[in-house]
């Protein structure tokens, strides 16, 4: 069992307050990709942070922010870490990330099925301009990996999905 | 260089090379919408490798620095784009591949299982993907059904390759993977309105010969594309 010191609760809450380099409305703790903080030694901490994507390159901007944020809270000596496991899922992004996601005009992800079901594309998602379920996928691919291009049959205006993974 | 004998070095150069040649479409897709996720696919792709091949020694090293013969990859993936079916078609062939080899590390304790339980998911767009742009392009005009069958055609013969057993990987349930994708593949034809190819699935000449460093003349002008930059200016960065 691994015991989280008071100092270690801290900074990662400063981590996670970091805002996502490419949806800068959602907290990297909003997003579920900061694992955990660990103090190794004095003035020295470890930081776990997860892709959403193996590629997304966002995860360089990521790792350099929270960086600066522990150096301007006094530990010199910050390394952050990329885990693969287990694999981030959509599910990590919390409610109130999901809120801020339709927000900003994406579709949040809906919640994904068992392991290993077959990939949902078929489901009602709804439009975060006008609110009509009544929307067709246009490209399984967006902006960036993670997101689906649709468009809304009611306002006829197109938006990102943050696609299920 | 330093080198480990590692089957994330056949997995990785894999993920590479298909990856650049996807990255080859960005200006000339047919579409805006596809442009963009042949590039996504791509990413992912290029996320994969960098894992792997960083199992397997320095990553940029072994990407830009090493001849035509120490690459490890399918000859599929290096095939050339051809028209939008042949990529489609590669597509096809590998992401079912990969799909399947993909879950079964993913259920295993090797290193490469924690990227092997992180890809599968993102492989499973790349061949739904591919999977509908065979239906689309089969079950479409006369035109794209014959494109798409005449892709289907010329890539099969680098089909067999993909079930070699890869070194370090021998355990691995070949034939069953085999089967699988066989069967896969029939579905997505068959509801395209497609021929599963019936040639042999490896030319007589280079069976399996991709895995072994021998590679099919297009991938030497691939290789001069993507490593002319960091050979030209070593150590430049941005």
């Amino acid at each position: 069992m691994v015991t989280t010191t008071a100092l270690e609760e801290e900074l990662l809450a400063l981590a996670g307050s970091v805002p996502d380099p490419e949806l800068p409305v959602l907290t990297l703790a909003e997003l579920g990709v900061v694992r955990g903080v660990q103090l190794t030694a004095p003035g020295r901490v470890e930081v776990q942070l997860t892709p959403t994507y193996t590629g997304c390159p966002a995860i360089e901007a990521m790792s350099a922010d929270i960086e600066r944020v522990l150096h301007d809270h006094g530990i010199p000596d910050v390394e952050v870490r990329t885990v693969l496991s287990p694999p981030w899922t959509t599910d990590a992004i919390t409610a109130e990330g999901r809120r801020k996601l339709a927000e900003f005009g994406i579709a949040p992800p809906r919640p994904t099925g068992p392991a290993g079901g077959p990939v949902a594309v078929d489901l009602t998602i709804r439009c975060p301009h006008c609110g009509s379920t009544d929307t067709t996928l246009l490209s399984r691919f967006s902006s960036t990996a993670c997101k689906a291009l649709r468009r809304c049959e009611s306002c006829r205006e197109p938006f990102d999905h943050f696609k299920e993974l | 260089m330093n080198v480990t004998a590692t089957p994330a070095l056949p997995l990785g150069d894999d993920a590479l090379i298909l990856s650049h040649r996807l990255g080859e479409w960005a200006g000339r897709a047919p579409v805006l919408e596809e442009e963009v996720a042949l590039a996504n696919i791509a990413l992912d792709l290029l996320g994969q490798a960098r894992v792997l091949l960083s199992l397997a020694g320095d990553e940029d090293e072994l990407a830009f620095l090493r001849e035509e013969r120490q690459f490890r990859n399918l000859q599929l993936v290096e095939q050339p784009n051809g028209d939008f079916a042949h990529t489609i078609a590669r597509q096809l062939y590998f992401s079912t591949y990969q799909e399947l080899l993909f879950e079964h590390l993913a259920a295993g304790e090797s290193e490469l299982a924690p990227l092997a339980a992180k890809a599968v998911k993102e492989v499973a767009y790349h061949r739904d993907h591919a999977h509908q742009w065979t239906l689309r392009l089969g079950d479409g005009t006369d035109e794209s059904h014959a494109r798409m069958q005449h892709a289907l055609d010329a890539l099969w013969r680098f089909t067999g390759e993909l079930f070699e057993p890869v070194e370090g990987l021998e355990a691995a349930p070949w034939p069953t993977l085999h089967d699988t994708w066989t069967t896969r593949i029939t579905s997505t034809l068959e509801q395209a309105t497609l021929t599963v190819p019936e040639g042999p699935q490896r030319g007589g000449w280079a069976a399996g010969a991709g895995r072994q460093g021998l590679h099919t003349e297009p991938f030497g002008r691939l290789l001069a594309e993507m490593q002319h930059l960091h050979r030209s200016h070593p150590g430049a960065t941005w």
